[in-house]
Parts: structure tokens; sequence; C-alpha cells
């Protein structure tokens, strides 16, 4: 059982080794002066990450983004639930079926109350 | 003692996480600092052989609560001065030093009575059979969704604009 854990636990060491040496064989190949270092504007740009920003990137946010979060953390609980239920699904049969049924009709209403009251639409 | 060793590696990495959170003076790497810290702490959970409680931790806390830490950072004004202090520093210092006493008390006061048997393996399975067979805890958890519930009516309560 742990044994599992210790292949994933091998890939999180794995993970680390390969983001860090993606950032030090630049370094070392710049120090070792196979690349040569001749910086400028365009070749700094952050061309990945999009357009650079007009004005100040730490912008307030609106707030209703908040709310999707809030509804997304209900149903993130939700699974909560599901998940020992589907793990188990086969040996548990129908009683537990109409259980989760149940379950999910309670959460369901929250939703449909949301999608009534329009608090879904973006004004 | 593989699992001492992992135990420690993230107790250690649990703990430099967390108290870069405090000392960090920019928020939003804070918030990345304590990301680290649940994710540590579901290793911990995996080590004390409660992998369900590991995978909740997984899913609610780096899932979900990582996600509304940041996304209450975008909403906060002027968060790249970062983490000022205020005048409310010695009424927290005081509130927290009473809490950390209060802990550790605790900690070493109480007799820790470990069980005799040893942990079941995994654990889902049979927390399923609890909560959902014919005569497990299937009401508590319909009052668990009734209370999810009146957690998602709460929020439109008090996010919808007038």
């Amino acid at each position: 059982m742990l044994a599992n854990y210790g292949l994933i636990g091998l890939f999180f060491i794995v993970v680390v080794l390969f983001s860090l040496s993606m950032v030090i064989i630049p370094i070392i190949l710049r120090l070792l002066k196979i690349v040569p270092s001749h910086p400028n504007p365009i070749k700094n740009s952050i061309f990945e990450c999009g357009v650079e920003t007009i004005g100040k990137t730490w912008v307030q946010f609106n707030f209703r983004y908040y709310f999707y979060a809030l509804i997304f953390l209900a149903l993130d609980v939700l699974v909560v639930f599901l998940y020992p239920w589907a793990v188990q699904l086969r040996e548990l049969g129908l009683t537990s079926l109409i259980v989760v049924f149940i379950l999910v009709f309670i959460v369901l209403i929250g939703y449909i109350y949301a999608w009534k009251k329009k608090v879904l639409e973006w004004k | 003692m593989g699992l001492a060793i992992t135990f420690w590696i993230m107790a250690v990495v649990a703990v430099v996480a967390a108290l870069s959170v405090v000392f960090q003076r920019n928020v939003f790497r804070a918030a990345l600092a304590l990301i680290l810290c649940f994710i540590t702490v579901a290793g911990i959970y995996i080590t004390l052989s409660a992998d369900f409680l590991a995978a909740v931790q997984i899913l609610v806390y780096v899932g979900a609560i990582s996600v509304l830490i940041i996304l209450a950072i975008m909403m906060t004004k002027e968060v790249q001065k970062g983490n000022l202090a205020n005048k409310m520093e010695i009424p927290a210092a005081v509130v927290g030093t009473v809490l950390l006493i209060i802990l550790v008390f605790t900690v070493t006061a109480t007799s820790w009575n470990i069980a005799a048997e040893s942990p079941l393996s995994p654990t889902t399975a049979p927390l399923a059979t609890k909560l959902f067979s014919e005569n497990g805890f299937i009401l508590p958890v319909e009052i668990g969704a009734v209370l999810l519930l009146a957690a998602i009516i709460g929020a439109i309560v008090i996010t919808r604009e007038k």
C-alpha cells in the first residue's frame, strides 16, 4: 500500500530535479561560455507569457469572480462524499446509489437556486 | 526507516513553508508557500496510513481553498505593496503567543493513547461502507448535503449585488 505512495514520492523527486535542472542547465552553459551572453530588450522580453501589460499588472479584480470560486468550493466538498462511494460502488449496490442521488439532488437545489436568481449571469 | 525519513522530510518542508507564509513580504508568494505546506501535510497523512484524508487534503485544500486565497489576493487593493504591518501588530502578537502557549501545553500535557490495532489500509473502501451501506451513516451524509446547500445559498445571498 505505502509502496504505491512511494512511487508518487519518487515522481515528486523527479519533478523537482527536472524543474531544477531546466533552470540550472542554461546557467552552467553560460558559465562554461558555450552560450554567448548578448542581452537585448527583445531577447529579454517575456514573449512566452503573452503581451506585456499596459499600466500596473497588479490590478484589483472584480469581486464577482469570488462567487464562482465559492460555488466551485461547494462542488469540491460534494466530491469528497462521491469519491469513497465511487471507489466502493460495486460492493455497495443499489441502496447507496439512491442515497447518492438524494445527496446530489439536495446540493443541486442550491445550483438551481443560483440559476433562477440569475447570479451565474455576467452583467 | 523509509517512513521516518519521509516523515522528517515532509515535516521540515511543512514547517519551512509555514514560516515562509508568515515572513514573506509578497502576499502572492506567501499563498504559494501555503499551498506547498498543504501538500506536505497531505504527505504526512499518507505516512500515517490516512490515505482518504490525504486525498481530501489535496482535493479541498490544494484544489479549492488555495483558489479562494489566490482570488482573495487578486481582489486586494494595492497588493503589490505586500504584507504591511499595521496598528494591530501588538494585539496580534499577544493573541498568537497565547495561542502557541495553549497549544504547546495541550500537546505536552495530554497523555496520547496509541491504539494497539494496526490501522486499516486502504481506508477509502471501509469508509465508504460505513457511510453508504444500509446500516451506515446515511442520515448524517444527507445532513452534510443540507449543510452544503446552506453554504451555497449563503454564498449567493451574501455576494449578490442589489
